[in-house]
């Protein structure tokens, strides 16, 4: 018996050529096009992402060894994949255009397979990953070596929804932005007060999770001075998109001024704009009310553990955890009603009245 | 030269139902059906969620969703997609196709298979109870521990979460083992393992993975329900609970879970093309094998999601490798359906087109998962919007792409009418196109920075723009399911009348009437390839005449048959059937509900647990003592 479909037996499905079927092929072209346009104007948006456009890109590290490590990883996988993605996206298009049904055709050769071609295109993939996996297993031990000697020491404690940095080799302890010296390598030890949090500085490299009851490791070398923006990565409920955090890389001497001035107490440093009754009023205010309780102000009564140190918040660029310019106004607004600003704040509102809020913004904005 | 017999009955008439017996029945089309629609329903639920989600994401510290409402909407949408859309809809196909695929009369457990159903419900409207019970979960669809914990979710929230996640485990549960014994006891004679239908092939590996991964999340929610109703500390970090084993276990069920969900869609790829090319599957058994391997492989990789958690180098290498070698049979099945459109005669109907999308989406998000599977790399893509991208092109592109190919495919099967070919290409063409326009910036969004499930985004950032062709794919992606949903209303009623076999289709299913009568086949057929009606219509090949050996050594060549003549155009006897057939049953949803009021019970009083028992009792009390066969359906050939 032929493989000729029975004489007059036109099954369902199989429809004649009509005008309708035919600006179908011109349609999918000119959407293939247009697809293929979108994707390289995008692919050029991708190549262009340098940090000072984008603070957060991940393709444009900042730091000798744990980001370019990475990136090259990356490059290494993503080349190969555009090549497949253009083969087999090609043959797909190719054949959907290639073998469309036309009047006349009959039924085609009835092929179940060929066992060659099944083991090539088994063996090539598995070539293919091969060369992507040894690599991989490199660099994942060199990045997660111990450590060098002589690296700064940063502990980094994740709170619900603020950053705390602790260098315990220099006694210094602050919060949600942290200074380190250009060329140095950073190694930081992590753990968190309470849920799962993750520590992400992109120009830098890569995340590690930051775990209740787990100590995490992760190092890197920055390469230069400049500031360089992260933030939590691991949800943790309510205001996890307001997790920010900032890295400042110093140079060597200016990172030790830092340090030394970091180590002293808290030290109101009054400026052109300061009201010098506001800031007493503040100081009294904070130093003996309620901000004791959750803050540490070295030098102070404050010796609380729950929030943020503030011995130097007047020094940071930003507060409540990169989500606000540090000025007093900012400061004012948010000691008045953490929650409005930040959804779920464990500081409450209406700890103080619009007039001690300015005070306490006035004293606070002043610990440089 | 008849090879199969002709199972063509003339058309079983039967009344259009009223709602007790869709409560009741135990047909294996009707809760097919129940499964679909109940499925596509929480479809556009989650759809509206994610539409939510993207118009908040729109500017930059936008006010539209509060925090509380966008975490609430993400948890939703993912846990409403994975478990209330993406499966039950596979289970619909399972329910509707396998037994017609196999030449089976139904499921090998009737009953079990209506209280999957039923169970399914209650578990899927106990979870949108929370709605209006205090608020939605908020924890993420994966729940990581601690944030299940009394002390950073306290109320009710979690425990709608971690209840009808367990209510729906036992309803999929039931389903997977019902589906196993159909498809290893229940093939027609003569349809050896390799000779059914791909599709059956995925609903087995499916059901197996679902039979070994569901305990994994089961003992996760129990130790989550300890801790949350019995004060245990399995996750309290400040007794020393180590939140790291919830994300074990919970990723020993999730990764075979994702498998779980695209296995069946690629099971419609495969049936779907060969059709509408005209030419067999290339490759069956590899495309067979793959799957297999793929199942048993999925058990392998857990740990991929948990690269940046610190779990060590050697830890990392080991599943680094494992996901990479699971990409192996995965390419092998795309090249395997691009090789069965190769040199055939492609019927560009939109079923095709759907499925063809599948396989190009399905590119894309392979690929991306190849850039995951490194974990260096993973570093800086992990938790961010990279991610989002991959899962939705693997989940959207490619399962939902596919088993909207299957509706289109089937629908005249099951309803006896064709969808609108000419709604299905705007549909197609809407969908791919607004597809792309949501979920391919997201690859740029995460790789320049933007972290997941932040319900805002700084301007300095400047991922506005992108996030921006992400809201606006999204809304017309909602479009396109509006559309979707028209085409099938019209169509039901419109819709132009479609035969036994439409497509020109070469499996079992398309020898019957379209719709199907209840018993499916007059007289159960016996195969002698994997392509029994192209065989019938077109005569088996060459290198295929040699399986009629195994036939006879089996018994199953025709003479053998149950004992009947072989009945086809030449056969002029007349028959009476008396077709074998189950009864309905209202304990099957009895126990179903039952389970669902256990768990609400949990939640909102004692009572209702107690009442939900005693219909739990009720149920299987009334299920062990009826009757399972009913009237039975009578047939004159």
């Amino acid at each position: 018996m032929t493989c000729l479909p029975p004489a007059g037996a036109a099954p369902r499905g199989l429809p004649s050529v009509s005008a309708a079927a035919r600006p179908e092929r011109p349609r999918a072209r000119r959407v293939v096009l247009l697809a293929g346009l979108l994707a390289l104007l995008g692919l050029t948006a991708l190549l262009a992402g340098c940090a000072s456009q984008y603070p957060q890109t991940t393709l444009d590290p900042h730091s000798t060894d744990f980001g370019p490590d990475i990136q090259n990883l990356f490059v290494l996988i993503f080349w190969p994949a555009v090549l497949v993605f253009v083969v087999v996206e090609g043959a797909l298009l190719y054949t959907i255009v290639r073998y469309r049904q036309r009047p006349g055709h009959g039924r085609p050769r009835q092929i179940h397979g060929n066992t060659r071609l099944e083991i090539a295109w088994t063996i090539a993939p598995a070539v293919v990953l091969a060369f992507i996996a040894v690599p991989t297993v490199k660099t994942i031990f060199v990045t997660q070596a111990n450590v060098a000697p002589g690296s700064v020491q940063i502990h980094v404690i994740g709170h619900q929804w603020w950053w705390e940095f602790q260098y315990p080799e220099l006694g210094v302890v602050t919060a949600n932005e942290f200074h380190v010296p250009a060329g140095q390598t950073v190694g930081f030890t992590e753990t968190s007060a309470d849920v799962i949090h993750s520590f992400w500085v992109p120009a830098m490299g890569g995340k590690r999770d930051v775990v209740p009851n787990h100590q995490n490791y992760l190092w890197f070398t920055p390469a230069q001075t400049g500031t360089f923006l992260g933030q939590c990565a691991e949800y943790c409920l309510d205001a996890h998109a307001d997790m920010r955090l900032r890295m400042i890389v110093d140079t060597p001497q200016d990172f030790q001024a830092w340090v030394d001035r970091q180590k002293q107490n808290a030290q109101p440093q009054p400026d052109a704009q300061t009201n010098m009754d506001l800031l007493k009023k503040g100081e009294q205010l904070v130093t003996t009310g309620a901000c004791v309780g959750c803050h540490t102000i070295q030098g102070t009564p404050a010796n609380g553990k729950v929030g943020p140190n503030l011995t130097h918040v007047g020094s940071r660029q930003t507060i409540a955890a990169g989500i606000l310019e540090n000025n007093r106004d900012n400061i004012a607004r948010w000691v008045r009603n953490p929650p409005a600003i930040k959804p779920g704040a464990k500081m409450p509102a209406n700890l103080v009245s619009e007039d001690d809020a300015r005070a306490v913004a006035e004293y606070l904005y002043s610990l440089k | 030269m008849a090879t199969v017999v002709d199972v063509h009955a003339p058309p079983a008439t039967y009344r259009v139902p009223g709602w007790w017996s869709w409560l009741t029945t135990v047909d294996h089309k009707r809760i097919g059906i129940l499964y679909g629609t109940t499925a596509f329903i929480f479809f556009l639920i989650g759809g509206l969620e994610a539409l939510l989600i993207r118009i908040q994401l729109f500017v930059p510290n936008n006010t539209f969703l509060s925090a509380q409402a966008y975490n609430e909407m993400f948890t939703m949408h993912g846990t409403t997609m994975i478990f209330l859309v993406v499966m039950p809809m596979s289970a619909a196909f399972f329910n509707f196709m396998v037994p017609l695929l196999i030449g089976a009369r139904d499921v090998a457990f009737p009953r079990l298979n209506a209280f999957s159903y039923w169970t399914f419900l209650s578990g899927g409207v106990l979870l949108h109870l929370s709605f209006l019970s205090g608020g939605a979960p908020e924890v993420g669809w994966f729940g990581y521990a601690p944030l299940t914990s009394p002390q950073y979710t306290p109320g009710h929230s979690t425990d709608f979460w971690m209840l009808s996640l367990q209510v729906l485990g036992v309803a999929s549960l039931a389903a997977a083992f019902n589906f196993l014994v159909t498809i290893i006891n229940l093939r027609a004679p003569g349809m050896t393992m390799m000779r059914m239908p791909v599709f059956a092939w995925m609903t087995l590996v499916t059901s197996f993975l679902m039979v070994l991964a569901f305990p994994a999340i089961t003992v996760g929610l129990i130790l989550v329900m300890f801790d949350r109703y019995m004060h245990a500390n399995f996750f309290n970090v400040a007794q020393g609970g180590d939140p790291i084993l919830w994300q074990h276990l919970f990723w020993v069920f999730g990764h075979p879970e994702v498998y779980i969900l695209i296995l069946p869609a690629m099971g419609i790829v495969s049936e779907v093309l060969p059709t509408f090319s005209r030419k067999p599957l290339f490759g069956y058994p590899v495309v067979v094998f793959s799957g297999i391997a793929i199942g048993v492989m999925s058990f392998g990789v857990w740990a991929h999601h948990m690269f940046s958690t610190g779990m060590g180098p050697v830890a990392d290498a080991v599943f680094a490798i494992n996901t990479m070698l699971i990409a192996v049979p995965t390419g092998v099945k795309i090249f395997n359906w691009i090789a069965t459109m190769w040199g055939g005669s492609l019927n560009l109907k939109t079923a095709m087109l759907f499925a063809i999308g599948f396989i190009a989406m399905f590119i894309i998000g392979g690929l991306s998962g190849v850039m995951h599977s490194s974990p260096p790399a993973d570093l800086q893509q992990t938790d961010t919007y990279f991610i989002v991208a991959h899962f939705h092109y693997v989940l959207f592109g490619g399962a939902i792409m596919g088993l909207t190919a299957g509706a289109y495919y089937w629908f005249p099967k099951i309803t006896g009418r064709f969808l609108s070919e000419k709604l299905g290409k705007w549909h197609f063409w809407l969908t791919l196109i607004a597809f792309n326009l949501t979920f391919f910036p997201m690859h740029f969004t995460g790789l320049l920075g933007m972290p997941r499930r932040t319900y805002t985004y700084g301007d300095y950032l400047n991922l506005t723009l992108l996030n921006q062709l992400s809201t606006i794919g999204a809304l017309l992606l909602g479009l396109s399911v509006l559309l979707f949903a028209w085409n099938i209303l019209w169509s039901l009623k419109y819709g132009e009348p479609a035969g036994d076999n439409p497509w020109d289709g070469a499996t079992l299913e398309w020898a019957i009437p379209s719709p199907p009568p209840p018993y499916n086949f007059a007289v159960v057929p016996t195969v002698h390839s994997s392509l029994p009606l192209w065989d019938q219509k077109y005569g088996m090949p060459e290198h295929a005449q040699s399986h009629r050996l195994g036939d006879e050594l089996l018994g199953t060549s025709p003479a053998s048959e149950l004992g009947l003549p072989e009945a086809g155009p030449a056969v002029a006897q007349r028959r009476r059937l008396e077709i074998h057939m189950p009864r309905p049953s209202i304990f099957p949803p009895l126990t179903g509900f039952g389970l669902g009021l256990m768990a609400a019970g949990l939640i909102y009083s004692p009572i209702i647990s107690v009442v939900g028992l005693l219909w739990l009792f009720m149920g299987i009390y009334g299920w062990c003592y009826e009757p399972a066969a009913g009237e039975p359906a009578v047939v004159e050939l």
